[in-house]
């Protein structure tokens, strides 16, 4: 995959909108019933399901209930998570062995599945069992996914119906979600990826001989595990010969679909997609990308068709579009550019800055995966983030810091894309003199309230646990880079946790009880308060009259609209994070080229 | 000539007595550029601006909150550092902590100068409310004894005589008489108006005076809650309820002050990592936070929200509207459909004759002479207008009719016309409706002719109004009566569809008829034989469309409809019922006043947006000024940030609090005089808007800051 940025971009977007537009058709039957009504089999399950739950799928609930739903849903996914983690080793399918996942790690790590974050505080393949892996984060790779486009069917209820009370029913939105959508595309992406060479198997995990026996020395440890140190306070090294290597195996395929097309981001192993095993070829690569933009792409073409004009869900996807293509110009940009340091040793200043990436990638593969990754709240990664060139590694950090709307994560993305489009035109509506209108729906103080705190949840989380964790010793001990690097790394866990995208920049001993418990919070209260918030407004527009448009009404589908939409969102994410960003990526930038 | 506007330009002068001293003078224009900075309200508005710095005023509005807190800070880390323990040099902190006391109290003046001129006015309107002798009566009747009460002390639903040269003492309802009435008070309008017990002009209004004859009303409205009483309250600032647009934007803008408090709170932590990790510097100090603080929070808008909203009632008043709350003149911003009733508003107000029709067998010449017999006595403008033509062109002057007895139109017979008694019996000439003259004709054994039922359709068919003329049973021709659309209207109503306004016409004509004139006028849509029930279903079926309607109207059957309609202007000249159905009253009776209201609506909104806007988009630059000069000791490398090349970093950082500061100042005539507004499409002017403000915003400040640095380094304070 070497072909050049704009080849691959090209070609990126051209197969994501193709496949993107039968998939929005299809949500739009999915969760208008139309299928379910047209199949009696699915129809027969439902009524069952309906029999269990005592509902039925016409009956629509209110906001509150809506979210009281959802939330207890989640909350039902976290206490189960959690339990598998704390319980793995008396379960079965742990054929390593593994021993029970640490409170404060299955507690970090269940919010983390639960809230689509996918943030890992541990390593995969040295903590999680087999069934752990299936059962609890498979699972919740699901769950989280189908929570997000519920919530954001919810609010599209909300802009298309009038003088409603309700806006649909949370039970069935998510069972419909799950079984018509995203299981059967998860079959079929996991064949794919298995005919890739992405492994599927529940063996033990092999141990091969190294073709060549490798030396390296390690910090001697006694028996808690502690490094011994000697006299001088220095850990006490010993050298150690490896002839052996330790193979992991496991169900990676099945998890690797959901994965990505889930915008989940959790790899099964701690390398992520950067493993062979779960990402092994270029073909694989392009395939996982996509998967991560599919949902999210398709949610605009089904909003659009639901609130009867195509061209609203395609301006939404415009201004997607052009801040990922922008976001990607800057990234590739950056990554072309040597090291200077590297460049000082004698490296070949031409072939960019190779650092922390897959060779059967490259730099615009990666640097391509690095902003589909953050643009929607995945946070699987192909490459370390931590080695970008210092403005390249602003690129993610900030993407994720706009709120993850770029695409954003399934149904997140769009219902954050849509509070940013109510502001855009409350701000907009004032300047024509109206009373700002959206989709025929008034926008008035109680929305502007939801707005507000959906935009304030993630500056208080970023800011405040940055700030937090600087003032904290024991924060600043995980940090493994001093300087500017090393605030950058602190506010990219921050902004990963609170936006839930879940990538890391690495670099940052993340399993420790500060963390564990500060991402955990940031990750629940980034995901839950804007849930919450958006049904709320949902619940809202719902009631309300829908407007007739006219030509004093002011356009929401055209270009002028899509740089409003751009604007909105670019100004909000510069004018919040601008200090904080200057004071840690352009500032090593800065130092790192006036050298 | 507007009573309130004269007594703005000078004050102390008794409304009404200026009329003749000066005439001619346009006068709305006069006022707001004579009274925009005129010291008159300068010098008030100053002193009120150092009242306000109360922190019970300051917390009505979080965002100048913020800066007054702010402001106290700074003080007295100024006074720490006088005391030998300051983070940064005294002489700067007080430097900073004196232009954000600057930010508030101009803040402060744009309030106080916005209320100034709505005081006066209401003043003025004080004026005619003087307390007045009542004579109350204890019943409604002409012999029944009086008692003189103070007017303050007449409760609603007491019976007052008022007799000429008596001032009307409450707002009330005339039960008997009939009296001209004075009411410049109120409209400006010197000529007086009649008014009468029943039909649409029974309501009086408390300060206006009887000129002639006697009324007996019976009063509609408590002290304090009349008509008067409503409008001071509603140009008095203090009391002004926030709009619906402006609670949503109030919350707008605490979440941005918020995010900015956030963003520069956070500053410290980040600071203090940083220079532990660079190894130099120290950290940035409060007095520079404070500084950024402010100068991110959207103090330009913050500051001039509440002058905006004021000043957007008191272009009302200059336009001499009441309205009843400042959320109806907002509506006004949203209407989609505009109702206008033909007569008066879309044509003048009679129609007049236009062409003659003979029917068959009969000349134009005898048709004219019968024509005007029917006419001379009558004293409608149509009956005038046929006597004009008929002179016009055929030469046939007036005659004295002998023996002649008037027979007035009726509601009931639907004609006109005389009975003129000659030697052979009694000659009935009439004139009326096509229909009345069938039946008429028929009665007196006559025959209607096919040919004239043919003209009659004809003359409807061009939009005119067809007058058959009988003389006894003979049918002799018709009249053609045009309505006469106004001139300039049809433009009018170009620049409402361009708004997005779509205006239907009301008329009671037929079909035909009013198709006619809509075209002519250039109206979107109209009703014809519109009935009031008919109304009040127009505006239900256009509100359940989600459209936003507005009408005006003025008779006691317009009601229902003014009550169901989103906004609905009701005409001084009205019932009372009609201006308690409305939520807006025309003092000039004026139905195309509508469209400035529209206007005035759309531009508060406006100025609003387009100051936020401007607020917002001043940041970046404020952050290029602030930042590099913030972290200066730290990170040397962000000087290359700096892209104003600014002198030094205490004149970078003050640099942007005073033009923070200024700014207020520089905007304070746009926020009172409102941002201009042009029919548009909501899209051109978006653009437009977005291109001025937005981008103006982003732009300015950059120039703005390095002027001003230039000038400290200049006076040497940088």
């Amino acid at each position: 995959m070497n072909a050049s940025p704009v080849v691959q971009i090209g070609l990126f977007l051209i197969v994501l909108f193709a496949l993107a537009w039968p998939l929005g058709r299809y949500l739009r039957a999915v969760l208008d019933g139309r299928l379910s009504a047209r199949f009696a089999a699915l129809a027969a399950i439902e009524r069952g399901l309906g029999k269990l739950l005592g509902a039925s799928p016409d009956e629509d609930m209110p906001w509150w209930r809506y979210a009281t739903a959802i939330v207890l849903f989640n909350v039902l996914g976290l206490l189960a998570v959690y339990g598998l983690q704390r319980l793995q080793l008396s379960l079965p399918l742990n054929p390593a062995g593994m021993a029970n996942v640490e409170a404060g790690s299955a507690f970090n790590t269940a919010i983390s599945f639960v809230t689509n974050t996918n943030w890992q505080g541990y390593v995969g393949e040295a903590t999680m069992s087999y069934l752990t892996q299936m059962l609890a984060l498979t699972v919740q790779n699901f769950l989280s996914a189908a929570t997000g486009i519920a919530v954001v069917v919810a609010l599209i209820r909300g802009f298309t119906r009038r003088n409603a009370a309700g806006i649909g029913n949370a039970w069935f939105d998510l069972w419909r979600v799950n079984a018509y959508v995203l299981l059967p595309i998860s079959i079929v992406l996991s064949l794919f990826l298995v005919g890739q060479g992405v492994i599927q198997n529940l063996s033990a995990y092999q141990e091969v001989q190294l073709i060549e026996p490798v030396s390296y020395s390690q910090p001697k440890l006694d028996a808690a595990g502690q490094a011994v140190l000697d006299a001088a306070g220095k850990p006490v090294m010993e050298t150690v010969q490896a002839k052996t290597q330790t193979i992991a195996m496991g169900p990676v395929a099945s998890q690797e679909a959901i994965k990505m097309l889930g915008t989940n981001g959790g790899g099964f192993f701690n390398a992520n997609s950067a493993h062979p095993f779960e990402n092994p070829t270029g073909a694989s690569n392009f395939a996982q990308m996509l998967a991560i933009f599919l949902i999210p792409a398709a949610l605009c073409f089904m909003f659009g068709w639901q609130v009867g004009d195509l061209r609203q869900g395609l301006a939404v996807l415009a201004a997607m579009s052009v801040i990922f293509v922008a976001m990607f110009g800057a990234l590739v940009g950056f990554e072309s550019q040597a090291n200077p340091l590297l460049t000082q040793l004698g490296m070949d200043a031409g072939i960019g800055n190779l650092e922390g990436k897959e060779t059967r990638f490259g730099i615009v593969a990666s640097s391509l995966f690095a902003t589909v990754t953050t643009a929607a709240s995945c946070g699987a990664v192909n490459a370390m983030h931590d080695s970008l060139m210092p403005l390249a590694g602003l690129v993610p950090t900030w993407l994720m810091q706009l709120g993850e709307v770029v695409f954003g994560g399934v149904g997140s993305g769009l219902y954050g894309m849509l509070v940013f489009a109510l502001l855009a035109v409350f701000l907009a509506g004032l300047m024509i003199g109206r009373t700002p209108e959206y989709l025929g729906k008034k926008i008035e103080a109680y929305e502007m309230k939801m707005v507000s705190i959906v935009i304030l949840v993630g500056p208080i989380l970023v800011l405040g646990g940055t700030a937090v964790a600087v003032l904290t010793p024991a924060a600043l001990a995980s940090l493994w880079n001093p300087g500017a690097h090393g605030l950058s790394e602190i506010l990219y866990a921050f902004s990963s946790a609170a936006n839930n995208n879940g990538s890391a920049f690495a670099g940052l001993s993340a399993n420790t009880p500060f963390y564990n418990l500060m991402l955990g919070a940031a990750m629940w209260f980034g995901r839950f308060v804007p849930i919450v918030a958006v049904l709320a407004i949902a619940g809202n527009l719902a009631r309300k009259p829908r407007l007739a448009a006219s030509n004093g009404t002011m356009p929401t589908h055209g270009p002028l609209f899509v740089v409003l939409l751009i604007g909105s969102v670019i100004i909000v994410g510069a004018l919040t994070y601008i200090p904080a960003l200057a004071l840690g990526p352009v500032v090593e930038h800065l130092q790192l080229f006036s050298r | 000539m507007n009573a309130i506007n004269e007594a703005l330009r000078k004050p102390g002068s008794t409304p009404g007595q200026s009329e003749a001293e000066q005439p001619a003078m346009n006068e709305s224009k006069t006022v707001r550029g004579l009274a925009l900075f005129d010291p008159q309200l300068v010098k008030p508005a100053v002193a009120e601006a150092f009242r306000k710095l109360s922190p019970r005023a300051q917390l009505r509005n979080p965002v100048m909150f913020v800066v007054w807190v702010g402001s106290a800070l700074t003080t007295l880390l100024g006074v720490q550092a006088l005391l030998g323990q300051g983070e940064a040099p005294a002489g700067f902190i007080f430097a900073i902590a004196a232009w954000l006391w600057f930010t508030v109290l101009f803040a402060n003046f744009a309030e106080a100068l916005a209320e100034g001129r709505g005081k006066a006015q209401a003043a003025a309107l004080r004026g005619t409310r003087k307390n007045v002798v009542a004579k109350k009566l204890p019943q409604a009747s002409r012999e029944a004894k009086h008692s003189i009460i103070d007017s303050a002390s007449l409760r609603r639903g007491d019976i007052v005589l008022i007799e000429a040269g008596d001032t009307v003492p409450a707002d009330a309802e005339v039960l008997e008489g009939v009296a001209s009435v004075d009411e410049s008070a109120i409209t400006g309008e010197s000529a007086p108006v009649i008014r009468e017990s029943g039909g649409d002009f029974s309501a009086i209004t408390g300060g206006t005076r009887v000129l002639s004859d006697w009324l007996i009303a019976r009063v509609t409205a408590n002290p304090g809650e009349a008509f008067l009483d409503r409008m001071i309250a509603m140009v008095e600032g203090a009391k002004r309820q926030k709009t619906p647009n402006e609670i949503a934007l109030t919350i707008l803008l605490v979440a941005l002050t918020l995010i900015f408090l956030l963003a520069t709170v956070t500053l410290l932590p980040f600071s203090i990592y940083s220079v532990n990790a660079a190894g130099s510097g120290s950290p940035v100090s409060i007095t520079v936070l404070v500084a950024l603080l402010v100068c991110l929070i959207p103090t330009t808008i913050g500051g001039l929200l509440s002058a905006i909203g004021v000043a957007g009632m008191s272009r009302m008043m200059q336009a001499n509207v009441i309205a009843t709350s400042g959320r109806a003149v907002e509506a006004a911003g949203d209407v989609d459909v505009l109702l206008l009733d033909k007569t008066g508003t879309i044509t003048l107000g009679n129609r007049q004759a236009s062409a003659l029709l003979a029917a068959p067998g009969i000349s134009e010449q005898q048709l004219a002479d019968v024509a005007q017999l029917a006419s001379l006595a009558d004293e409608t403008p149509e009956g005038r207008s046929i006597v004009v033509l008929v002179k016009q062109r055929f030469g046939l002057r007036g005659r004295p009719l002998l023996d002649a007895h008037f027979v007035p139109f009726t509601a009931q017979t639907r004609m006109s016309g005389v009975d003129i008694r000659e030697a052979d019996g009694l000659r009935q000439v009439r004139k009326g409706s096509a229909d009345a003259l069938r039946s008429h004709i028929t009665a007196l054994g006559g025959r209607f002719p096919e040919a004239v039922n043919e003209l009659v359709n004809q003359v409807a068919r061009r939009g005119g109004t067809p007058l058959v003329v009988a003389d006894g049973a003979q049918v002799m021709g018709v009249v053609e009566l045009k309505d006469i659309v106004k001139g300039g209207i049809k433009e009018r109503f170009a620049e409402l569809r361009q708004m997005g306004i779509k205006t239907v016409m009301i008329t009671g004509d037929n079909r035909l008829t009013a198709a006619a004139i809509a075209a002519e006028a250039g109206v979107d849509d109209f009703l014809a034989e519109a009935r009031p029930e008919d109304k009040l279903k127009l505006i239900r079926d256009y509100q359940a469309e989600g459209k936003l309607v507005a009408m005006t109207g003025d008779g006691t059957n317009d009601a229902p409809a003014l009550a169901q309609a989103d906004v609905a202007v009701a005409m001084n000249s009205g019932t009372q019922a009609a201006k308690e159905a409305g939520n807006m009253v025309d003092l000039d009776s004026n139905p195309t006043k509508l469209i400035e209201i529209v206007e005035t609506g759309k531009q508060m909104l406006m100025t609003r947006g387009a100051l936020t806007t401007f607020s917002v988009a001043n940041d970046v630059a404020k952050y290029f000024a602030i930042i590099p000069a913030a972290f200066a000791s730290t990170y040397p490398q962000l000087k290359a940030l700096d892209i104003m090349q600014l002198a030094s970093p205490s004149s970078a950082i003050l640099s942007a609090v005073i033009f923070n500061a200024l700014i207020i100042i520089v905007l304070i005539p746009l926020a009172l005089r409102g941002v201009k507004y042009r029919a548009l499409g909501a899209a051109a002017l978006l653009r437009r808007n977005l291109l001025v403000y937005g981008l103006g915003g982003l732009v300015v400040p950059f120039i703005g800051i390095k002027l001003i640095d230039l000038l400290l380094v200049a006076i040497g304070a940088a």
